[in-house]
């Protein structure tokens, strides 16, 4: 339960802290870098390190490069439904995430596994 | 184009906006590690990379957007969606920059200090994010 509760702040504060600070700049573009920022693995990382140590995390991060590639696949794909189609931004998003979910899983499938 | 900062954008996000990151940012932490240790490390790594925050981000900037625009008696709308598409795509350039985050913080974990290796690859994320804007910047440039 401790450690349920310390990784829900630590996560929470570390991806407010990056959104904020993406939210500062200026043009929209640069902003939107901050939007596939290493929030939530510097807080699983540092956690995994300390808890299950160093093997553990670094088949993470291994991982971690079939789930940002899927981000990148899902982020362009949304762009799209957003410039395109003109789709309600909320729509677009949740639209796109079962699209993250097959990139993911099948990259990892067919290189990591 | 430069890359600006403006406090005043502060001042437009309201308390439960900040919770609306806040949370899920949280969740998603929670649930990443329940998932590494239910079905092992390798199934748990791909959602350090979810797009938990993205749809409240991408409507919070819609809104601000809309509403900026609305204030000049314009048609805010059309723009917020503009906004929220543009946002994205710096997303899909920013998660190249995560791929090389990930690649490059497995190396450094096993070999150095953890605070090296997480801000090194935190460095590494930036620079190659950062790179690949402004080649899209200067391409734009050229072809206008």
């Amino acid at each position: 339960m401790t450690d349920a509760l310390a990784r829900f702040l630590i996560g929470g504060l570390v991806v407010s802290a990056f959104a904020t600070v993406g939210g500062l700049f200026k043009p929209t573009s640069f902003a939107g870098l901050f939007g596939a920022a290493p929030s939530v693995a510097l807080a699983t990382l540092a956690l995994a390190i300390s808890k299950d140590g160093k093997v553990f995390a670094g088949t993470e991060c291994r991982s971690m490069m079939a789930g940002a590639a899927a981000l990148c696949v899902y982020s362009f794909l949304v762009s799209q439904l957003l410039r395109r189609f003109r789709l309600s931004t909320l729509i677009a998003t949740l639209a796109g995430m079962p699209l993250w979910f097959l990139a993911a899983f099948g990259l990892w499938r067919s290189f990591l596994k | 184009m430069t890359i600006k900062i403006e406090a005043s954008r502060l001042e437009q996000t309201k308390w439960h906006e900040y919770a609306l990151r806040f949370v899920p940012g949280g969740i998603i932490t929670v649930i990443a590690g329940l998932i590494a240790r239910k079905w092992g490390p390798g199934i748990g790594g791909l959602f350090l990379a979810f797009p938990a925050i993205f749809p409240a981000s991408a409507t919070l900037i819609e809104k601000h957007e809309r509403q900026k625009k609305e204030k000049k008696g314009l048609h805010g709308e059309e723009r917020g969606t503009d906004a929220a598409a543009i946002d994205a795509l710096g997303a899909a350039m920013g998660s190249v920059g995560l791929v090389a985050f990930a690649g490059i913080c497995g190396w450094l974990i096993p070999k150095y200090p953890v605070p090296l290796a997480l801000g090194g690859a935190t460095v590494a994320w930036l620079l190659v994010s950062l790179s690949i804007w402004i080649v899209r910047q200067r391409r734009r440039r050229l072809l206008r």
